[in-house]
């Protein structure tokens, strides 16, 4: 009990079309990949996270079976529930699934504001080139 | 996990007259469950609540709780059985800590622990008198003067019936804290479903005095899906004869179903049609419910119990 586990920063919407224990792993896989959690770093118990969030204990542990099963994390005997793994966060095909939404509502704002097609393509590149020159010197990913 | 259901019902009918509350109820509650009981107003939810409780007698059939008939429950089961209703009977002129001094004489095992963390969890003052308590905070006490005596099993009827969301939540979280002793049992009523979603692992659906669902919450909805067909330039055809269908709703160029048990057979229906596309529409539980329950398309399927319980809690 020595180490301290992370404040898992996760919402939980009811009423929503995506169920309770997807909702956690997608936040969890979205924090790891967005590098609010490290490998190595401990997740709270099932219990513990339950109570935070208030859902039902077994959602939690649906969750983190989910994320066990996808290599994600491990849970340690009398230790705890730790991240194990980064590199490839999603399949191709879960990555291309998720790009997905993203685009279309960026591009449907930007219809919506009046952008060209050719406006919309400069705009696009001059970001990914502020992106790039940004990550520039940062480590990447082992 | 062999050990037996906390509640366990077969064919428990209730008739007021001629009318039927619950028709041929058979419903296991199995040990350490939040369980939620659903359905429309009317539908029989409390008649049975009350059955169990020995409240009402059955018209027909059995039950047992916590090992015991229902017909002649022993005192000493019914401590071990909590149930939240409405209006406990609380007397006006005596303050909050008064009615757990006058509570905790009718129970062997009182945790008085319980009782004050229930009631500062409510913000209640342990000198204020029951009368002048908000309907809110009526609530906190009768949670706490129920879950004093560590219930085994608690049965609540509609418990967030007319609580404000702060109320509601701090009830929610009761519940989960509850569950911290292993193989405590909740069996609740609600229109709430948010709440549920929250807090339950396993869902009844009472329709009309008959049980129609009864399994994992997850199955549930999993089982109801709706699916879309998109039509170029011709209008949908008429909608063929799938099993399981709820609802089906035809647009100008669009055919949008609510199918129960969706599955190869289905899907091969639909097919035929030759959509220009065909695409699975994920479904809140909300909607999966009113579709469920709603008034269009047929509603004979009792989906059965499919899944395995995860029990794996680290």
């Amino acid at each position: 009990m020595c180490s301290s586990t992370v404040k898992l920063d996760i919402t939980i919407s009811t009423g929503s079309k995506v169920p309770i224990y997807k909702q956690i792993t997608d936040q969890i896989w979205l924090a790891v990949a967005g590098g609010k959690l490290a490998v190595g770093d401990q997740l709270p118990s099932v219990r513990v996270l339950a109570e935070d969030l208030v859902v039902n204990p077994n959602t939690i542990a649906h969750a983190y079976a989910d994320l066990t099963r996808d290599g994600l994390i491990e849970s340690r005997a009398g230790r705890g529930v730790f991240i194990v793994h980064k590199r490839q966060v999603f399949t191709p095909e879960e990555a291309w699934r998720r790009l997905e939404p993203l685009l279309d509502a960026a591009i449907g704002e930007a219809m919506a504001l009046n952008f060209s097609h050719d406006e919309l393509k400069e705009a696009f590149e001059k970001k990914l080139g502020q992106w790039k020159a940004a990550m520039k010197g940062k480590p990447s990913d082992e | 996990m062999n050990e037996p259901p906390a509640i366990s019902v077969r064919d428990l009918t209730r008739y007021y007259g001629s009318k039927p509350a619950v028709e041929g109820l058979n419903l296991d509650v199995p040990r350490g469950s939040v369980f939620a009981f659903l359905g429309r107003n009317g539908s029989g939810k409390t008649t049975t609540i009350r059955m169990l409780l020995g409240l009402v007698q059955p018209t027909r059939g059995r039950g047992s709780i916590l090992g015991h008939d229902i017909r002649n429950l022993p005192t000493e089961a019914r401590a071990r059985i909590g149930y939240l209703t409405e209006e406990h009977q609380l007397y006006g002129w005596m303050n909050v800590r008064e009615c757990g001094e006058f509570q905790s004489r009718f129970y062997p095992r009182w945790n008085e622990k319980i009782f004050r963390s229930v009631a500062g969890h409510f913000n209640l003052q342990m000198t204020t008198r029951v009368k002048h308590l908000s309907r809110g905070e009526r609530a906190g006490l009768c949670l706490g003067l129920t879950l004093a005596p560590e219930p085994e099993l608690l049965i609540m009827d509609d418990p967030t019936l007319g609580l404000d969301p702060v109320a509601s939540r701090a009830l929610i979280e009761s519940m989960i804290f509850l569950t911290r002793r292993s193989g405590r049992t909740i069996f609740f009523s609600s229109h709430q479903l948010a709440d549920v979603e929250r807090v339950a692992d396993k869902i009844a659906i009472l329709d009309r005095s008959v049980l129609r669902v009864c399994c994992p919450l997850e199955t549930f909805r999993q089982s109801v899906q709706r699916v879309r067909l998109r039509f170029s330039g011709t209008p949908p055809p008429p909608v063929p004869a799938i099993p399981g269908l709820l609802q089906a709703v035809r647009t100008e160029g669009e055919l949008r179903l609510t199918c129960v048990n969706y599955g190869a057979a289905a899907e091969k229906a639909l097919r035929a049609l030759a959509p220009a596309e065909l695409e699975r529409v994920p479904l809140s539980l909300e909607d999966a419910f009113i579709s469920y329950l709603g008034d269009r398309g047929e509603k004979s399927f009792i989906l059965a119990e499919t899944e395995s319980e995860t029990e794996a809690q680290p």
